[in-house]
């Protein structure tokens, strides 16, 4: 009796459903956009009303997901013009590749939108010859974050331009696990966004390379080595327990908690670390560069989370028309407004830096920007080398090739093969997909 | 008419189910054969046995071929057991049996990606999760789950979400067993294991034989859990086959490779259910 | 029946079973308590046992996602994926439990296999399928992709019901010359409705949780809750209060849906102890 009743009523059910969908798609401009799900995005769709007022006729419907979802769905529906969605959340790792494959509708801007004020490196990222191709939404780079109380208790004073050897040092002394804190954290989770995003900072600043100028993998020599053994030296004996797991939420969550006392990230955790809604520590923490070794360059690195358009799409105008509204001084003005300005969405433009209202609340907006001004993709290591990017490069083999290299990182770090163990494997698996990928031959 | 009547009542199950099966199967193959990546579209050139050269060559396979069926068998072992004596241990009366059993099927209700992010920081984290509480409490050092046990870990995970699967199943099943034969067994005077031996088991055999055969289905495909809690590391020591066929298809998007992966996934599958049949098949008649 | 407990109060039984039935979901417990938590109190070292609940996390989840939207097609492609794969799977099992033929275990194996390929190999071309067939971001296409890969989990779990009806009794009742149909909506169905329902049970829940395609497959319209939790995973930033809250949202129709059937739930789970 159950089985007829739940039939009839299943039924019922889905031909509403049905009625439902088809009434529901037939409105002038709706505009679908794939979003990530980080705090200035959901930020921005609290703000639909807002735009959908400005501009009557179009609506705005938000597909949100995480990161890696997010990626693999829109590269998913852009190569195979599913036409799924009118608006994409793509970073400044796909920019360069979709636009040199024809993928991306350019971004016209007019004189109030200012596009001069959007930061070199940045821009240069999402341009090709000189066009934009998709809108900067927010930048960040990385840098150190530690914990002034810890050391100043022990005398001493954190350099503006670390060295790696001068941050060894000082993780060395405040190092104290007897109190719970572990001198430095640092990612280890295997993932090319994850470990490597840093890692790969850490390479740059000794000296080393992805790729040579032909495309050989480069992950067997000498400042790899240097770098690689530098990371797991310090981690092993003043990181974390679970570190080779830890990424950055994981990281944020012991740093709030008081655990960590230097931690080297995306500048977009100093937001986070100096909220005392979430953060235990958050009136004893201060900023400064990312260490160096060998060479400054790469040694901070260049995100950014950006808006774009398919080529394929039909509803091009009405999707320009917010790209350029969220991307714009003015909505960073409304989230200034509504929220403060230590909410604003940054690392976009030279005017919210140049802020003073901005500069009054924001304590690392300084270290911010100079750390984004430092970061150049397109020279971001000793050893000139054939792709662009800080912390990643930007071809689209370097997926595969970062979390293979990513995961023999995070075993070295937890000790279970040797760094030269780690280097070796890693090279194998570069040569193997840049051969495949017709790069190189071996 | 009864050799009509059984294809009739058959027939929308197996058309429905090869048309689903024989369309994706097709095109699978076809983009095994080819050189097809997402992001070098119009590219379509025969390469014949290149991509599944490729993805056996990598030196991640045999590892990760030997951990899925690891996984595999840990799992599968872990919810039988459990299953069958959990089922047996809440099969009689006794008070809130009703509640207990609903507090044993719910981890089933919960999403696996969230169960992967529960386990991997709530529970798993040495530091500020709840199993690293509970050693503290006896005062040794945390397990660094993730790192240092971290396929231990996944199979962890994975059994506290299936268990509750075969605990109904078994349930399920248990109320069907003969009051009356059990009694008369008791009052020949069958001990408590002799009864279960040569009476509950064999009764349970056919339930056994469908838990081990959907969990091994499922199980071979596992992937999200792994991603987002130890990205098939440290090393590739959590690294199962269907994480290497995502990481193909859906990092290097090379469709090709990924295809030939699939069809070695379909391979792998086939050899552990010929194995496992012949294990348990008899109690499926 | 004179006492509940013929053989006496089962001391041993009682505790063994509560106590491994709350070890068992401590780890729920601890995501439930985590729904009322601030973020902050969420990471605490230690654990935190003890603390002032609070709603902010399931009200930032309503006023950020449109959870009805997501519940109401999660609801939909779940329950109506169950009863049509209950529906087509019912007979065949029928078939292959009382009409056996050599094929049968082959037929069983084959329909097992079809589950084989792992869906992220597949991803493509299903992604094609749906496109060409106009069916990206639909309910339909979901409910289809759900009861296709039900379907051979019902046909296992329904044979295995329908095996365990003793041939005596059909035996009898065909004897007294009942018609298939009347074998059984009076004999097969009420002794099998244990095992009926928790097929239906098991593979609502495997489809109410299902994420591959349901992320994959839609967009704007035809999200379900597993596009919901995915929203709020592992974004950059603590997070874990806001998806514990989502989880708890994503799993209260389930439940609320499970409560009320469970009188019927009940009733055939321990229809078949009586004989």
């Amino acid at each position: 009796m159950t089985n007829k009743t739940s039939v009839k009523t299943s039924v019922v059910m889905a031909l509403g459903a049905l009625g439902v969908v088809a009434a529901t798609s037939s409105h002038a401009a709706d505009l679908v956009i794939a979003t990530v799900n980080n705090g200035h995005m959901i930020e921005m769709q609290k703000h639909t009303k807002d735009f959908e007022k400005a501009n009557p006729g179009i609506t705005l419907k938000w597909v949100t997901l995480e990161e890696g979802v997010l990626r693999q769905r829109v590269t998913t529906d852009i190569a195979t013009k599913g036409g799924q969605f009118d608006v994409m959340t793509i970073g400044l790792y796909e920019a360069p590749i979709w636009s040199k494959k024809g993928w991306l509708k350019e971004i016209k801007t007019d004189a109030a939108y200012d596009v001069d004020d959007l930061l070199p490196a940045i821009r240069s990222g999402l341009s090709l010859d000189g066009k934009l191709y998709a809108a900067p939404f927010y930048g960040e780079s990385s840098m150190t974050m530690y914990r002034d109380d810890l050391v100043k208790a022990k005398g001493l004073t954190m350099p503006a331009n670390p060295t790696w050897a001068q941050m060894a040092d000082i993780v060395s002394k405040i190092h104290d696990p007897a109190k719970g804190v572990y001198g430095l954290c640092l990612r280890g989770k295997p993932g090319w966004g994850d470990n490597m995003a840093f890692l790969t900072t850490m390479v740059n600043t000794y000296g080393g390379q992805w790729f040579d100028m032909s495309w050989k993998p480069q992950i067997d020599t000498k400042p790899w080595k240097d770098a690689i053994g530098q990371y797991v030296d310090l981690m092993k004996k003043y990181g974390p327990p679970g570190a080779s797991a830890n990424s950055f939420n994981e990281n944020l969550a012991l740093f709030n908690e008081g655990k960590c006392g230097v931690w080297i990230d995306a500048t977009i955790a100093a937001s986070f670390i100096s909220d005392p809604k979430q953060s235990k520590v958050a009136d004893k923490v201060a900023f400064t560069q990312a260490p160096q070794a060998v060479t400054p360059k790469g040694a901070n690195w260049l995100w950014s989370w950006n808006l774009a358009i398919p080529a394929s799409s039909q509803k091009a105008d009405a999707a320009q028309k917010f790209i350029t509204w969220a991307t714009s001084k003015e909505y960073v003005n409304l989230i200034a407004q509504s929220s403060g300005w230590h909410t604003v969405p940054t690392g976009t433009r030279k005017s919210t830096y140049a802020n003073p209202e901005f500069q009054k609340v924001a304590k690392f907006a300084v270290e911010e920007q100079k750390a984004i001004n430092s970061a150049n993709p397109n020279d971001s290591t000793l050893p000139k080398s054939p792709y662009v990017g800080v912390q990643y490069a930007a071809i689209p083999e370097f997926q595969a090739i970062g979390i293979a290299v990513g995961q023999q990182m995070s075993a070295a770090l937890s000790g279970k093969v040797t760094v030269d163990q780690a280097l070796k494997t890693s090279q194998t698996a570069a040569e193997r997909e840049m051969t495949k990928g017709g790069y190189f031959k071996k | 008419m009864t050799r009509f009547l059984p294809r009739a009542l058959m027939a929308p199950a197996v058309t429905t189910l090869f048309l689903w099966m024989i369309v994706p199967l097709v095109m699978t193959i076809w983009f095994s054969l080819v050189h097809y990546n997402l992001m070098q579209p119009g590219d379509k050139t025969f390469v014949g046995i290149e991509n599944f050269h490729y993805f056996i060559t990598d030196p991640d396979f045999w590892p990760a071929v030997l951990q899925t069926l690891e996984l595999l068998g840990a799992v599968i072992v872990i919810t039988v057991v459990l299953g069958v004596a959990l089922a047996l241990l809440v099969n009689e009366p006794f008070p809130g049996q009703g509640i207990v059993r609903v507090l044993l099927i719910s981890p089933f209700f919960v999403m696996p990606t969230v169960n992967a992010l529960l386990w991997k920081h709530m529970m798993m984290n040495p530091i500020y999760g709840v199993l690293a509480h509970v050693w503290h409490f006896f005062g040794a050092t945390p397990v660094d789950w993730m790192t240092d046990l971290p396929l231990f870990s996944v199979i962890l995970m994975l059994s506290w979400q299936w268990l509750p699967f075969a605990c109904l199943i078994f349930i399920t099943s248990l109320q069907s067993l003969d009051r009356e034969q059990m009694e008369a067994a008791r009052m020949d005077g069958a001990n408590a294991l002799h009864q279960f031996w040569y009476l509950t088991l064999p009764h349970l055999g056919r339930s056994i034989a469908v838990v081990v055969m959907i969990e091994m289905i499922f199980l071979m495909s596992v992937f999200a859990e792994i991603f987002t809690t130890t990205g098939g590391g440290p090393g590739n020591e959590s690294t199962n086959l269907a994480f290497l066929i995502f990481k193909q298809a859906l990092m290097n998007f090379d469709v090709g490779v990924a295809s030939a992966g699939a069809l070695f996934a379909v391979v792998l599958a086939n050899i552990a259910a010929v194995f496992l049949i012949r294990m348990v098949g008899k109690n499926l008649d | 029946m004179s006492t509940p407990y013929p053989n006496g109060f089962p001391y041993v039984r009682t505790f063994f079973a509560w106590a491994i039935a709350l070890l068992l979901f401590f780890p729920l417990l601890w995501l439930g308590l985590t729904a009322f938590k601030t973020e902050m109190q969420a990471i605490a070292v230690p654990p935190q046992l003890f603390f002032t609940p609070t709603l902010s996390s399931f009200v930032e989840v309503q006023v950020r996602s449109d959870y009805l939207l997501y519940a109401k097609n999660s609801l939909i492609t779940s329950v109506v994926s169950t009863v049509l794969g209950l529906l087509i799977a019912a007979p065949a099992a029928y078939s292959m439990a009382f009409f056996r033929t050599k094929r049968t275990r082959d037929i069983l194996m084959w329909m097992l296999s079809t589950k084989m390929m792992p869906a992220v190999g597949a991803l493509v071309p299903v992604y094609v399928m749906a496109q060409t067939t106009g069916m990206l971001d639909s309910l339909t296409a979901l409910i289809i992709v759900f009861t296709l890969s039900n379907l051979p989990i019902m046909v296992w779990m329904l044979y295995s019901a329908f095996k365990e009806v003793p041939n005596d009794i059909l035996e009898a009742v065909r004897l007294d010359g009942a018609t298939v149909w009347d074998e059984f909506r009076h004999v097969i169905l009420p002794l099998t409705m244990g095992g009926i329902a928790s097929t239906g049970l098991l593979c609502l829940v495997l489809a109410w949780n299902e994420a591959f395609w349901s992320l994959n497959l839609t967009s704007a319209n035809a999200g379900t809750l597993a596009a919901l939790i995915a929203s709020y995973s592992s974004p950059e930033g603590l997070f874990w209060a806001k998806l514990s809250a989502a989880s708890l949202l994503a799993i209260a129709p389930i439940i609320v849906f499970g409560w009320f059937s469970q009188k019927q739930l009940v009733q055939g789970l321990t229809f078949g102890a009586v004989k």
